[in-house]
């Protein structure tokens, strides 16, 4: 391990998806980061990145919730998300969103330099390169468009995947290619959506792995709605949850 | 043409439902992205060219004034003309001046995106001229009626079916009984057809892929060498361009050159690339006897010093096409006008007004890949979302959306009764899946469920949860 700090003070970006849908992500990836020896807070005053507002035009309002998280996650040595989208949302397009701003500029740029995505933060900064646990079966990953093009997430997860005894990865064709969710993009085009998240799930199928993995619960909920309609088995669930050996909780879309 | 980008909706509808048109599309494939990626790893430097190229762009386009007189100083000292055009309309018909004084019947055209952009066939067609487009691809969506589906490959959209019908409809000449199965004997054919246009024409009328300073030449990359013999044959050679194409020096040029072909089909280099300095002069074999340039501003001068200023750094490859997850979903024609994908969901609603084009910056999914791909480094998904703050701040957005939004904005600023709110819609969902692990469909929200089921929440938030696990561990 090659802590910059011995035992850093992370603040934990939950992202509304994850805090909403799936709160087992949480748990797994504080669990990841007590493996890297952090102390893990969980700040109350969170709620959102931003990103529907963002990317809806409505800049006002991006900007009021983006200075309440840097508020909020000033305190900490760093601050992880279990997402690569809100990470990105969190440590590229804040600067953006306050370069002009005299007042805020400094403090969105500092802010940026401590945000991680999860994964990318155990491997490369905290050094982490074994979760020591097991995971008997076939997974396919599939690596979201935000953490693989804004913050370089690519062989980071796969790393941690093969420290896991019993788990074979079978890769994904087009595995760079959008899953079609973007947001408030599935719901504003539905039907192109639709088409792109389908050919994704064949490509998923055509793994004929047991489990499809991602870093952002967005695309999981998106290709786990579309194997659900499709009645495809293939089961989803986060990489953390995997990689923290939390695998008692139902897959995405499933119960007991 | 006239501009269809404001039925977006219904386009991609119709596209996505049309068979014929997807089963081209799953044969085409990812078949130029996979043969970009296969350049790029074959050349070392290419993201360092990627960094040249943009600064050589960025560089014109902040000295555009005096590139353009420098180009224009050379075009004419070379003996040729260059003609100023503000508007569309304005090239068209000094376009149509040029051609009548030559008296012109027939007109050859090589490949042009520009002079689709301003609608130079109809308006020539109207003018009393015949004019024959002769890059295969442009050939066949001529005799189509149609607009091009994508900016290098503009039939991309067709099967070989579909043109054999094309061509035994409109070829009368030819043997009714001659066998057409395979793509050469299509492009034999064509070829046949074509032959003789070269020799008619009257004028050729080509784009440019750059404008060089310093030489006052014109630049073009062909794969078929239509281009070569339109430009070559008839007394007038025509070019159209739009004023950010220029590029200082011959150097600049090989620079951007070499991640062009690169980026567009994967090849090293187009299989021509020719350069037109002036007309024909003593001791030249061929060429023409005269040499125009119609420079294009057609609100280019308006991007300048904006957000989209960094648009007009591109140089048409198609790579963000070739990899947007969305055009290759709906094609080309959905976009409605002549620019697809995502450099024409920025440079569409710059030409024809963010009223018309609305969709087309809001119709992504903000992957980021034609960013990551684009040899110009032009931040696509950026100037998409500038678009649709623009579209908001001018009141623009739906308002079934403004609204949706600021209730959600409301909440979100305000934690405490955020966390409220989600844990009672948590309670909520669970409730209404019952046992089920799924919800099939949702009140007010077909978009999702339409296509897909949503996936219940676990039941409780992650905050509600973690608040209880603290409480349990300081009683403990």
């Amino acid at each position: 391990m090659n802590p910059e700090i011995e035992r850093p003070q992370v603040g934990l970006f939950v992202t509304c998806l994850v805090d909403f849908f799936r709160p087992n992500i949480g748990f797994a990836a504080i669990k990841l980061l007590e493996m890297a020896n952090c102390d893990v807070e969980v700040p109350k005053a969170q709620t959102c990145c931003g990103q529907p507002a963002f990317n809806s035009g409505n800049r006002p309002d991006t900007q009021e919730i983006a200075k309440q998280v840097i508020a909020t996650f000033s305190q900490y040595d760093y601050v992880v998300a279990p997402s690569g989208s809100c990470a990105g949302m969190l440590s590229k397009h804040y600067p953006e969103l306050f370069r002009d701003d005299s007042q805020w500029s400094e403090k969105a740029v500092d802010f940026a330099g401590k945000v991680h995505e999860l994964i990318s933060f155990l491997v490369d900064v905290r050094g982490l390169n074994n979760v020591g646990g097991s995971y008997k079966g076939t997974v396919t990953y599939h690596d979201s468009c935000s953490g693989l093009r804004e913050l370089g997430i690519k062989e980071q997860p796969r790393q941690l995947l093969r420290s896991l005894h019993g788990l074979e990865l079978r890769e994904l064709e087009e595995c760079e290619s959008c899953c079609g969710f973007g947001g408030t993009f599935s719901i504003k085009y539905p039907e192109i959506s639709n088409a792109i998240v389908t050919r994704k799930t064949n490509d998923i199928g055509a793994t004929n792995a047991d489990l499809l993995l991602a870093g952002d619960l967005g695309c999981l909920l998106n290709m786990a709605g579309k194997l659900s309609r499709d009645g495809k088995r293939t089961k989803v669930r986060h990489i953390a949850e995997v990689l923290a050996g939390m695998t008692d909780t139902p897959p995405i879309g499933q119960k007991n | 043409m006239e501009p269809k980008s404001q039925f977006f909706l219904d386009r991609s509808s119709q596209a996505l439902n049309n068979r014929e048109l997807q089963d081209t599309f799953r044969k085409v494939g990812g078949g130029f992205a996979k043969k970009r990626g296969e350049a790029r790893a074959a050349l070392p430097e290419f993201d360092q060219l990627r960094d040249e190229a943009r600064d050589i762009k960025d560089h014109v386009l902040e000295n555009l004034d005096l590139y353009l007189e420098e180009f224009e100083k050379n075009v004419l000292n070379s003996g040729g003309h260059v003609h100023w055009a503000k508007t569309d309309q304005d090239a068209c018909a000094i376009i149509a001046e040029l051609c009548e004084k030559v008296d012109a019947r027939t007109i050859t055209k090589g490949k042009s995106m520009i002079t689709e952009e301003i609608g130079l066939n109809d308006y020539l067609e109207n003018a009393g001229f015949e004019v024959v487009e002769t890059d295969l691809g442009d050939y066949l969506i001529q005799i189509r009626g149609e607009g091009p589906s994508h900016i290098i490959a503009p039939a991309i959209h067709l099967n070989r079916k579909q043109i054999e019908q094309d061509f035994r409809t409109r070829h009368q000449s030819f043997p009714a009984d001659r066998v057409l199965d395979e793509p050469a004997q299509l492009v034999a054919e064509a070829r046949q057809v074509l032959r003789n246009k070269f020799l008619e024409s009257d004028v050729g009328i080509t784009g440019a892929n750059f404008l060089v300073a310093e030489t006052g030449s014109t630049v073009i990359v062909t794969n078929e060498g239509n281009g070569d013999l339109t430009q070559c044959l008839p007394r007038v050679h025509i070019v159209v361009a739009s004023i950010e194409k220029i590029v200082p020096t011959l150097e600049d040029t090989s620079t951007i050159l070499r991640v062009l072909a690169r980026s567009a089909t994967g090849q090293e280099f187009s299989s021509y690339t020719t350069f037109s300095t002036g007309p024909k002069k003593a001791g030249d074999p061929d060429g023409p006897e005269n040499f125009h340039v119609v420079l294009l501003d057609n609100g280019r001068t308006e991007m300048l010093g904006t957000e989209f200023q960094e648009m007009l750094r591109c140089i048409r490859c198609g790579a963000c096409m070739n990899h947007c997850p969305v055009y290759q979903a709906v094609g080309g024609h959905s976009y409605g006008w002549v620019y697809p994908g995502p450099m024409g969901a920025v440079l569409a609603p710059s030409l024809l007004g963010i009223d018309r084009a609305g969709h087309l910056p809001n119709a992504s999914t903000f992957c980021g890949r034609c960013e990551d791909v684009c040899p110009m480094r032009i931040p696509l998904p950026k100037m998409m979302r500038h678009w649709r703050e623009r579209e908001f701040q001018s009141g623009q957005t739906s308002a079934i959306q403004k609204a949706g939004l600021k209730i959600w904005a409301y909440f979100a600023k305000r934690p405490r009764l955020y966390h409220f709110a989600s844990r009672q819609a948590s309670r909520l969902f669970a409730t209404v899946a019952g046992r089920k692990s799924y919800i099939r469909s949702i009140p007010f929200d077909s978009g999702w469920t339409a296509h897909r089921d949503l996936p219940t929440p676990q039941g409780r938030t992650f905050q509600e949860l973690w608040e209880a696990d603290k409480e349990r561990q300081e009683k403990s």
